[in-house]
């Protein structure tokens, strides 16, 4: 489904990707882990198209899709959660999701319809999947940090992505609500037949829930396979795994 | 339009109605001016409310449309209805120009850009003196004889100005303004959504110059006469202020803040020559204590009332 060939990025000399090559298969939950700098996010924000590469190809679907904008790939299908929150802080719970509605259906350029019960329909079961309906009303600014990072993957879904990229979607969480979002996550997705990749730092939560681990480091695919391969790679064990397992 | 505010647009339209029944020339004048003031005000807050975009050259457009209609009008004699449309059509399609280099950039190099434009077409308004008249500009601009009396002005720039606040009432409370919204909060999430920002940008800039072109018109039709002096950059600090202190969140506050700040002006001057100090004091004040404006200060209030009667029940 996602092809990436021989990609590289660089910022002011610094190489945060380097020949990059890995697949995702449709269905899979596929896991991108490394140290922090590994190049993770760069190699997110390059598929995402909110970088450019500087060389190298990206390939989803066997459509070319490398320096595409980021609004023109989410409308192929792939849709993406960021590692910091990135919600609509001052708007409620339901416009948050209700705009990525409007977006996907192409009812963005409507000028005089009004707006208030436009879709509601898909947005609150949207914001059911997401377990936030109770919330719909509340300012999201004004939401625990965990809600937010619901609301980010409501968001994310208003796309129906084929393929979905999760940045850190448990960062910042207890390990009850680590479980709890990765479990929300998992539902969801294998409810609507959505493709993962995610990034991810627990180590328990990776092995627990992938089909295919890719393992960067310092910019570059250090091992790539089925957890207990990757989990066996030396490689990978003497730069990654030593320290988490 | 919900009902609350369907009774406060009536409510509104027949205080204005009402003025020249009741008011001097003076008076009627005075609202004739704060009515183009409040579509200028609220056209420039689609940009600053609604999308995030601080444009200090708005009244570069309000200044087309007033010199676009002037000098199709009165140079040229073309129609009044064509002029008085083809006004705000030429604003709109120079904010098509302007927009589209403008919204490549972002914040401050924004907002410093939209101003060196305003000051272009200052410098094209004052030194193109075959066409615009230059430094005194083009005077004696007779209207439409229906359009003569200052009533009958008065009462078109009251039409006129209502149908355009309704039109905008609709855009403010459309799908298309939620995106703008989402644009002002988090442009990188919005094109994460499939929002092409720079494009919804330059449209919102679009739309904004062509009710500012419209502004511009009636402003004509009012003082019958138009000059370089409307595109002064304290033209633009003031609508910046109107819309600041009205509150840049909610449709009505840049309504209110022209009403605070042009009644304000008045009764200021007839006292003393320091406006520009009350202005600022003012401004200050509402930028420290209330950043939503005075439309601000209302949920504000309810939020701490709800609040302390909450205490009361906990305690009691």
């Amino acid at each position: 489904m996602l092809r990436v060939e021989k990609v590289s990025k660089s910022f002011d000399g610094f190489l945060a990707v380097s020949q990059v090559s890995m697949r995702v298969k449709e269905g899979e939950i596929a896991s991108l882990i490394g140290t922090n700098g590994a190049g993770k996010t760069t190699l997110f924000n390059l598929i995402t198209g909110h970088l450019r590469s500087d060389e190298g190809e990206i390939y989803f679907k066997d459509r070319r899709i490398t320096h595409l904008h980021p609004y023109d790939i989410v409308r192929l299908g792939i849709g993406r959660s960021f590692q910091r929150l990135n919600i609509f802080s001052r708007l409620t719970v339901f416009e948050n999701v209700q705009i990525a509605v409007i977006s996907y259906k192409k009812k963005a350029l409507s000028f005089l319809r009004p707006r208030e019960r436009l879709f509601e329909d898909d947005t609150e079961r949207i914001l059911d999947d997401v377990g936030l309906s109770a919330l719909r009303n509340e300012v999201s600014g004004s939401l625990s940090f965990g809600y937010q990072k619901q609301l980010e993957l409501g968001i994310a879904l208003a796309f129906e992505p084929e393929l979905l990229l999760l940045d850190e979607p448990t960062a910042g969480l207890s390990a009850a609500d680590t479980r709890d979002a990765m479990e929300l996550i998992v539902n969801v997705i294998k409810a609507r037949g959505t493709t993962l990749l995610v990034v991810e730092h627990d180590m328990h939560v990776v092995f627990s829930i992938s089909d295919h681990i890719i393992v960067l480091h310092q910019g570059r695919v250090i091992g790539d396979g089925m957890p207990e391969q990757v989990r066996k790679d030396p490689e990978v064990q003497k730069s990654y795994l030593g320290e988490s397992l | 339009m919900k009902n609350k505010e369907l009774l406060f647009g009536i409510g509104l339209f027949i205080f204005f109605a009402l003025i020249p029944v009741i008011g001097s020339k003076y008076t009627i004048y005075f609202n004739a001016q704060l009515l183009f003031t409040i579509l200028f005000a609220t056209s420039l807050n689609l940009l600053v409310g609604y999308t995030g975009l601080f444009s200090f050259g708005h009244v570069g457009f309000y200044a087309i449309g007033a010199y676009a209609f002037t000098i199709l009008y009165k140079t040229y004699g073309v129609p009044f209805g064509v002029s008085f449309v083809a006004g705000p059509l030429l604003a709109a399609g120079a904010a098509v120009i302007v927009g589209y280099l403008c919204v490549r950039l972002t914040k401050i190099y924004f907002t410093f850009l939209t101003l060196a434009f305003a000051q272009i077409i200052w410098a094209i308004a004052f030194k193109w003196t075959p066409v615009t008249g230059g430094d005194s500009g083009i005077v004696g601009i007779t209207p439409s004889s229906l359009l003569l009396p200052l009533n009958n002005t008065y009462f078109f720039t009251l039409g006129v100005v209502a149908v355009l606040m309704y039109v905008m009432y609709r855009i403010a409370h459309s799908p298309f303004s939620l995106v703008l919204n989402a644009i002002r909060e988090n442009p990188n999430r919005a094109e994460s959504i499939g929002v092409n920002v720079r494009l919804y940008q330059l449209i919102v800039f679009t739309i904004s110059g062509f009710f500012a072109g419209f502004a511009g018109v009636l402003f004509v039709l009012l003082t019958r006469s138009v000059f370089p002096d409307i595109l002064l950059v304290t033209r633009s600090i003031d609508v910046v202020a109107m819309v600041i202190v009205g509150g840049m969140y909610n449709f009505w506050g840049p309504m209110i803040g022209a009403v605070v700040l042009l009644y304000l002006n008045s009764f200021v001057k007839a006292y003393t020559e320091y406006w520009l100090l009350v202005l600022g004091t003012l401004l200050a004040v509402v930028v420290l204590f209330f950043p939503s404006g005075i439309t601000g200060i209302f949920p504000w209030l309810s939020a701490r009332f709800k609040l302390v009667a909450k205490k009361g029940e906990l305690n009691a």
